[in-house]
């Protein structure tokens, strides 16, 4: 008999396409502003469009952030994630309206104090509203994609209707905290406060929610839920608690995310929820479902996208979206960063 | 209280349509090797399943210490000491290794010692502690899935196939990795096809046909009577 062959495997070289592969997202948000600032005549012009583009960005991941972890953890298509965007924006908004005379007011402090209290008590009003939406509406629907779509449509539609109930059918004006008014120069640039107290919120709300899934024990019950939550369940974690608590945190984000926005459009109306829709769910297909990092970075592409073809050639800003999301969806079908692979 | 820390009474378990299991009698010895055996598709892993709570017991009881676990969810039944080891092996893929075993400490951090252990019985996984458990060979994951549920001390070890689709020498790592949990005093029931593993660490065997036990008894029984292996299971365990 001969002797076995020594077993002694090669490994292949990866090359520099695989290696960089799993930074290629991060490096298409690089492209795309080194895209924008070639394509931009003039650099002051460019650096407004990027803060905005950024700022735009971070609102809609704050916003879409809670709907890619519900869907991920949950597997649960909702519809009425715009409810808890346009409820945010009216009670945060009430809020600032009742704070008149801190948001009029020349100190930085009082300003930020009434800033403060409308995005916790707009949080606390959606995560409540959460609560009660995932117990009323979503819990008799698990497991039933069709029905998710139809029943939190319908609660949407329910949720507008009360809106215009309790603060009227007409949109609501807002002027911002007298702070945030107003615009900085940056290198000839003008660079709006608003726009970068925003990027601020939204890498804040990023870290922590990248904190909290890496480095706590929640965290990585959550991750493991997304993955398998029948083995989570037989390790002896309530699983439903959890369901429970992600949906509620994310529909406090939602609000949160509704407050930024209502202030940065400075106006409101009932429908603002539903019609951010499109570009919540463009950011959480484009990302992957279930992984905040591909919502943030797809929330990025979008806003910095949205705005420099606005600036270059208005009537393509309308199709700008739905064409990165072909793009993208051409080049990665499960998005960038999928967590919840397709079935 | 009873020598028996889990007893099946009547057991039946419907998934959709179909009548899997039809009245499943089954007790498992405290600090014993119990497997249970038979051909493809006759109801262990539905068994195993059952027992955890992850499909429900249309009719009968399942007792747990002395405690109906019936209709208790799969959190609360693993909370009392139950270890499950799934057919699939349930690894968290996008988790590293060392985040899949502090996930399975559900009672705290990690013990060192009994971690320790682990490292000595499946040296792989403190090569791959900080790999991402999709990274791992076949073998790797199995390894790393009984890990996880011996990271903490468990009443019973329900495990369903653990040397399947195994190399040898893998084979060999799990049958010593459940002989040393087996000398610690742990109750096990194990779903296994390989006859050698089965021969050497049971106790008693449970052998089931067509949703229902057909045979229990002593282990060294069953391995020793051709006969009695070829009218249940339709094969010998000597030609294994």
């Amino acid at each position: 008999m001969t002797a076995a062959p020594k077993h002694a495997p090669k490994m292949a070289q990866m090359t520099i396409a695989q290696r960089l592969s799993p930074y290629a997202p991060v490096i298409l948000v690089v492209l795309l502003m080194l895209f924008g600032l070639v394509a931009i005549p003039s650099t002051s012009s460019w650096l407004t469009l990027t803060v905005s583009g950024l700022a735009m960005g971070m609102m809609i991941f704050i916003m879409a952030s809670g709907l890619t972890l519900v869907f991920g953890l949950m597997d649960v298509i909702n519809f009425g994630h715009g409810a808890f965007v346009s409820v945010g924006a009216f009670v945060g908004v009430s809020f600032l309206l009742l704070l008149e005379n801190m948001t009029g007011a020349s100190s930085l402090a009082l300003n930020l104090t009434a800033m403060m209290v409308a995005i916790f008590g707009a949080m606390a009003a959606t995560g409540l509203m959460g609560w009660a939406f995932e117990k009323v509406i979503v819990k008799p629907v698990y497991g039933h994609h069709l029905k998710q779509i139809l029943v939190t449509m319908g609660g949407l539609i329910v949720v507008e209707q009360l809106i215009i109930v309790l603060w009227g059918p007409e949109e609501i004006y807002i002027t911002r905290p007298e702070a945030l008014k107003g615009a900085i120069t940056f290198f000839g640039a003008a660079i709006e406060k608003y726009r970068l107290v925003a990027v601020g919120i939204g890498l804040v709300v990023f870290l922590a929610m990248r904190w909290v899934l890496q480095r706590t024990k929640v965290g990585l019950i959550v991750r493991a839920g997304v993955e398998n939550g029948e083995m989570v369940e037989a390790l002896g974690y309530r699983l439903r608690l959890v369901f429970v608590g992600v949906f509620i945190a994310g529909s406090a984000l939602a609000g949160l995310g509704g407050v930024l926005w209502g202030l940065y459009q400075e106006v409101i109306t009932a429908h603002m929820g539903n019609q951010s829709m499109i570009l919540i769910f463009i950011v959480v297909i484009i990302g992957g479902l279930g992984s905040v990092e591909g919502c943030f970075i797809g929330a990025l592409l979008v806003g910095l996208l949205q705005n420099y073809v606005a600036f270059l050639e208005p009537k393509v800003a309308l199709i700008s979206n739905i064409g990165l999301m072909v793009a993208i969806l051409m080049w990665r079908p499960q998005g960038m960063i999928p967590v919840v692979k397709a079935k | 209280m009873s020598d028996n820390i889990l007893s099946l009474e009547g057991v039946r378990t419907n998934i959709a349509q179909y009548h899997i299991l039809q009245g499943v009698d089954l007790n498992v010895p405290r600090g014993a090797v119990t497997m249970l055996l038979g051909r493809n598709g006759v109801g262990k892993t539905t068994t195993l399943r059952t027992i955890i709570g992850h499909w429900r017991a249309h009719e009968g009881r399942i007792l747990f210490n002395g405690e109906d676990i019936t209709k208790l969810p799969t959190p609360a039944i693993a909370r009392l000491g139950v270890g499950f080891v799934p057919e699939d092996m349930g690894i968290f893929a996008d988790l590293s290794v060392e985040e899949n075993m502090i996930l399975a400490a559900v009672s705290g951090p990690i013990d060192s010692a009994r971690l320790e252990w682990l490292f000595s019985v499946f040296p792989a996984l403190k090569t791959f502690w900080k790999s991402d458990a999709g990274t791992l060979s076949g073998g790797q994951k199995q390894m790393l899935s009984i890990a996880r549920a011996m990271i903490e001390e468990r009443k019973l070890y329900l495990i369903d196939e653990p040397t399947k689709g195994l190399a040898p020498a893998i084979i060999s790592t799990m049958a010593r990795a459940l002989r040393e949990l087996k000398e610690q005093g742990a109750s096990i029931l194990l779903v296994e096809q390989n006859f050698a593993v089965a021969k050497a660490l049971g106790d008693t065997a449970n052998v089931m046909d067509d949703g229902r036990l057909v045979w229990d008894g002593d282990m060294k029984t069953l391995a020793t009577d051709a006969d009695l292996q070829e009218r249940l299971m339709g094969l010998s365990m000597e030609t294994h």
